[in-house]
């Protein structure tokens, strides 16, 4: 590979990142005045801001490395869903309390495990990001253990709760361990990670914490994919409508 | 779950070195949920290094109805403040 060609394919690798943490910040964000009670509504908020703040970096890397004049917002706010590459587990609509939560264990454990290993990228701007996003995420890893535990070891309405995000999850999360041709070339040249190589040390993590909350891992039975290439749920395209309206109805608005 | 959260009170610690004080209360389910949310309520703007929480219920505090007995027997005991003594001239600065 040119250097060229590594360039655009760190780009392309900086915008997926930034796509999956502005997507999950969105749905994050959807619960603000909407959650349980008023402290958890706050923490939520936290994490949703997290997320979003990690978008902007990954975004801001990729304006930097594209250097035609494209900003965070071109990349937030202009593009369509086909052209949105996060990955299918981050746009499911946000569901009960349980499902979020669950998707953020889900999340998190993987975060943390794929965090860890982009710190080390030879891409220093890359690593640094992943150095700061690690920090959050280890704080998120704590409260959606605990939501899991406390709600999978509950009440019985809680656990069946748990049950049935689990089950509407599961199959979302293989995509979370597959690369493509550009991300295995980016593992390989030391920038990316190898996120196939990631997923025992998550199903054992996963499994450790879903058999204290009195949970248990479901079958492999059915795995949809598509989220990097393009091919999304229908979700997608009802959050840019509202993510993006007011960018584009008022295109170049500041405040 | 219970039905109803316990209150906590929150005390954080701006910076090394200064006391905890006392900066609001939160309902939690139990001590380390509440010191979570005492992060994500009251430290959003870098306001603390160290969070102590303490249920509401387990404070015992002094009733107003005291106040009287607590209170007003130090105020003719002017002796109890340094400003009473005079210094002797020896003692420059203090």
């Amino acid at each position: 590979m040119t250097d060229q060609d590594l360039k655009q394919a760190t780009l392309d690798y900086a915008v997926r990142l930034g796509d999956d943490a502005l997507i999950l910040g969105h749905r994050l964000s959807e619960w603000t005045s909407r959650a349980p009670f008023l402290e958890e509504d706050l923490a939520l908020q936290n994490v949703a801001l997290d997320y979003i703040g990690r978008a902007r970096m990954f975004y801001g890397y990729a304006a930097e490395l594209s250097a035609d004049g494209r900003t965070e917002d071109d990349f937030a706010y202009l593009r369509d869903a086909r052209q949105f590459s996060n990955l299918l587990i981050h746009e499911l609509p946000r569901g009960d309390f349980a499902f979020t939560m669950t998707r953020q264990l889900l999340t998190d454990v993987f975060n943390s495990l794929y965090l860890d290993r982009l710190m080390q990228s030879t891409d220093a701007t890359l690593a640094g990001i992943a150095a700061k996003a690690a920090k959050e995420t280890r704080y998120h890893l704590r409260r959606s253990r605990e939501w899991a535990l406390r709600l999978g070891d509950g009440t019985e309405e809680s656990h069946t709760r748990m049950l049935r995000a689990i089950d509407e999850l599961w199959g979302y999360t293989h995509e979370l361990f597959e690369l493509d041709a550009l991300e295995q070339q980016l593992a390989d040249a030391g920038i990316g990670v190898d996120n196939a190589a990631l997923r025992p040390a998550w199903l054992a993590q996963v499994a450790a914490i879903l058999e204290e909350a009195t949970l248990s891992v479901p079958e492999d039975s059915w795995v949809v994919r598509g989220g990097r290439t393009g091919y999304h749920t229908e979700n997608l395209g009802h959050i840019l409508s509202e993510m993006q309206s007011v960018h584009r109805a008022y295109p170049g608005a500041q405040w | 779950m219970k039905d109803q959260l316990d209150l906590f009170e929150v005390f954080i610690r701006a910076r090394r070195g200064l006391d905890h004080k006392h900066v609001g209360s939160l309902h939690a389910e139990d001590h380390e949920q509440a010191l979570e949310y005492a992060r994500d309520v009251y430290t959003r703007r870098s306001e603390g290094v160290s969070i102590w929480v303490v249920r509401s219920a387990d404070i015992c505090a002094s009733q107003e109805d005291d106040s009287e007995s607590f209170f007003d027997p130090s105020d003719d005991k002017p002796y109890r403040h340094a400003t009473y003594y005079q210094l002797p001239e020896a003692v420059k600065n203090m």
